[in-house]
């Protein structure tokens, strides 16, 4: 009872913390847009956009009118997911979010998958085999993972996949929904910039529990060193690399602009580099809060499931 | 008189020692991440020198006319020592454009993530030290603020900024300060309980000399850390945005400006043009970020063994 309490009062406290958050978002996009002046001069390099478009779009954000009053405008629109008009596809940018999301979500869920696949053996390999030469690889990995910029990774896939070889496609996503000739290179130009980070955590996690009194015991009882490492090491050290892989994947979605402007990915990435570049104001500002209201809700999310899986947590309050 | 004689002869030995310390500690820097870093820094103070030709202009030949666009590297046929890397679409010299770039990389990079520093330090001691209220405000703006990734972060900022060299170092600052902030703050909340900040505090020192001899000197350790592992991000995004086409404007030589130019070209099967900026930037990120897992070893003792 009393730990049901507890846990309760975390998940309040998390949740006043996130809404606070959430709500200094608003301020913090609000407070910059409005740093430029006139926000409704940020459009007007926009192509055949007319003076009195501009003027319809300052009586709509109502720029005339004091600051708190113009706030309260914009958050109330955007609690209700109003993100405004795009100019640019004639839609509210609610629409045209959500519609590239499904190709944002399949182009980060590929690339989270690679990044596993990579990173969690390889992790698992430098910390059974710890100060070996299995380690000095999974270093090296970790290193150009974070090192080699994901632009330069894509732009060499293409190099070799696709000019040299001729395997894979070098544009696009193709006709269907799934087709996974044209997932792979963006995928793995994603996934390779998170497989260093993933390494490194699932090295230190595995290496923190394989020092355990329980790892000792049950090797102590003659217990063979595989079904250590994969029953009593593994499940165990998958916990924080798991949580940790959730956030990543929601990073994943939201970061993959530089990569999906080079496959032409036509994802959520891409749009706010199509609103920013043809200056349609409302999709970058759209793009943006998204992004920061699924982090901060993920965020919320891990740290819940961490107070229930794991009691220290609530101990430790 | 004595004692300010004492001085005087005391003075000289304190700097040998000073300077020693500073020498033995670079001896054991590794090698590899040092000599890039330095050929980097040489390229960027000497690209004037260095460089063969004007980077922003087309080669021109002996006899006045520009040379070919999209020559390849010299060992390449076609190729020649006159542009020894090649040349891009405007028939500019790439090694020339590459030298200047590392000015543009290494300066937007070190002032953007030292502002960055600076304003983030700075918060997190004002949070930590005086706590209550400033603390709440400060971290909360602080969470917000790292809610939202770097990469998208900057692009916003792009989206309202003017893109010039000066608006991306702005850019840099304004994205990167949180994170000095939030780390620096957790330290300054635990040095306030130690005795001698304390004990500084009960022998009335004022607020402002309290941080500045006793909480400043403790955090610069972990700032210098940070520094070192931010500036290869603050790289990465810089170098984003200017592939992007967001960044530092053309014709201004930025290595991700030059990695998005050669993207055309590359499908094509001129790999140069995006190549070689390409590996500038993994050098470099590469070279710093070898540096700050050392400089972090190095500097905090209780992180060695992880």
């Amino acid at each position: 009872m009393e730990g049901g309490a507890a846990v309760r009062q975390f998940i309040l406290q998390r949740l006043g913390y996130s809404i606070i958050t959430l709500w200094l978002l608003t301020v913090i996009v609000f407070t910059i847009v409005r740093c430029t002046g006139d926000p409704a001069l940020l459009m007007s390099d926009y192509p055949g956009i007319r003076p009195e478009d501009l003027a319809a779009l300052r009586t709509q954000w109502g720029l005339d009118e004091p600051y708190i009053t113009q706030y309260g405008r914009f958050i109330s629109n955007v609690v209700r997911g109003e993100f405004g008009k795009s100019f640019q596809f004639n839609m509210s940018v609610r629409d045209i979010y959500f519609k590239r999301l499904p190709n944002s979500l399949q182009l980060g869920v590929a690339g989270f998958l690679i990044s596993m696949v990579i990173g969690i053996p390889l992790g698992i390999m430098s910390a059974v085999r710890v100060n070996t030469w299995w380690d000095s690889v999974g270093k090296l990995v970790a290193l150009l993972g974070l090192s080699i910029p994901g632009f330069f990774v894509a732009l060499v896939l293409i190099l070799i996949f696709g000019v040299s070889l001729g395997w894979l496609p070098v544009l696009g996503k193709g006709q269907q929904f799934w087709e996974p000739r044209f997932l792979i290179m963006p995928a793995f130009a994603l996934g390779w910039y998170f497989a260093g980070s993933m390494l490194r955590l699932t090295r230190s996690s595995m290496l923190e529990v394989l020092g355990s009194e329980f790892v000792k015991l049950a090797r102590f009882k003659g217990t063979p060193e595989w079904v250590v490492i994969a029953k009593h090491a593994f499940r165990n050290a998958m916990l924080p690399v798991l949580t940790l892989a959730g956030l990543q994947l929601v990073l994943m979605i939201n970061v993959a602009v530089v990569v999906e402007v080079i496959f032409s990915w036509p994802g959520v990435g891409r749009l706010l580099m199509e609103g920013l570049l043809s200056r349609d104001f409302p999709v970058v500002q759209g793009v943006v809060l998204m992004a920061g209201a699924m982090i901060v809700m993920v965020n919320l999310l891990v740290d819940i499931l961490y107070a229930y899986v794991d009691p220290r947590i609530r101990l430790a309050r | 008189m004595l004692t300010q004689e004492s001085v005087r002869i005391a003075a000289p030995v304190q700097r040998v020692k000073a300077s020693r310390k500073v020498l033995g500690f670079l001896r054991d820097a590794p090698l590899l991440p040092f000599i890039i870093i330095m050929a980097v820094v040489l390229a960027a103070i000497f690209a004037d020198v260095l460089a063969l030709h004007d980077p922003e202009v087309s080669v021109k030949d002996a006899v006045g006319r520009p040379v070919k666009s999209y020559l390849p590297p010299f060992w390449m046929k076609g190729g020649s020592f006159l542009t020894p890397l090649g040349t891009d679409f405007h028939s500019r010299d790439i090694l020339s454009r590459l030298l200047y770039g590392a000015r543009v990389s290494l300066l937007v990079g070190v002032i953007g993530t030292l502002v960055a520093g600076a304003l983030g330090t700075t918060l997190g001691i004002v949070a930590g030290y005086l706590g209550g209220w400033y603390d709440q405000v400060i971290m909360r703006i602080t969470d917000a603020w790292m809610a939202l990734p770097s990469l998208i972060f900057a692009i916003f900022l792009a989206s309202v900024l003017k893109p010039s060299l000066w608006n991306i170092i702005v850019i840099l600052a304004l994205v990167f300060w949180s994170q000095y902030a939030r780390i620096i703050r957790a330290q300054v909340l635990s040095l306030r309980e130690r005795q001698f900040v304390q004990l500084a505090e009960v022998s009335g020192a004022s607020t402002l000399r309290v941080v500045r001899r006793h909480i400043l000197p403790n955090v610069l350790n972990t700032v210098m850390v940070l520094f070192s592992l931010t500036v290869g991000v603050a790289i990465i995004i810089e170098s984003s945005l200017s592939f992007l086409g967001v960044g530092v404007p053309p014709p201004k030589p930025a290595w991700g400006l030059m990695m998005s130019e050669g993207r055309g070209p590359l499908i094509a099967g001129k790999w140069w043009l995006s190549v070689f900026p390409g590996l500038c930037i993994m050098l470099l990120v590469l070279a710093t970020n070898l540096l700050g897992d050392w400089l972090r070893v190095r500097l905090d003792p209780q992180l060695r063994h992880q």
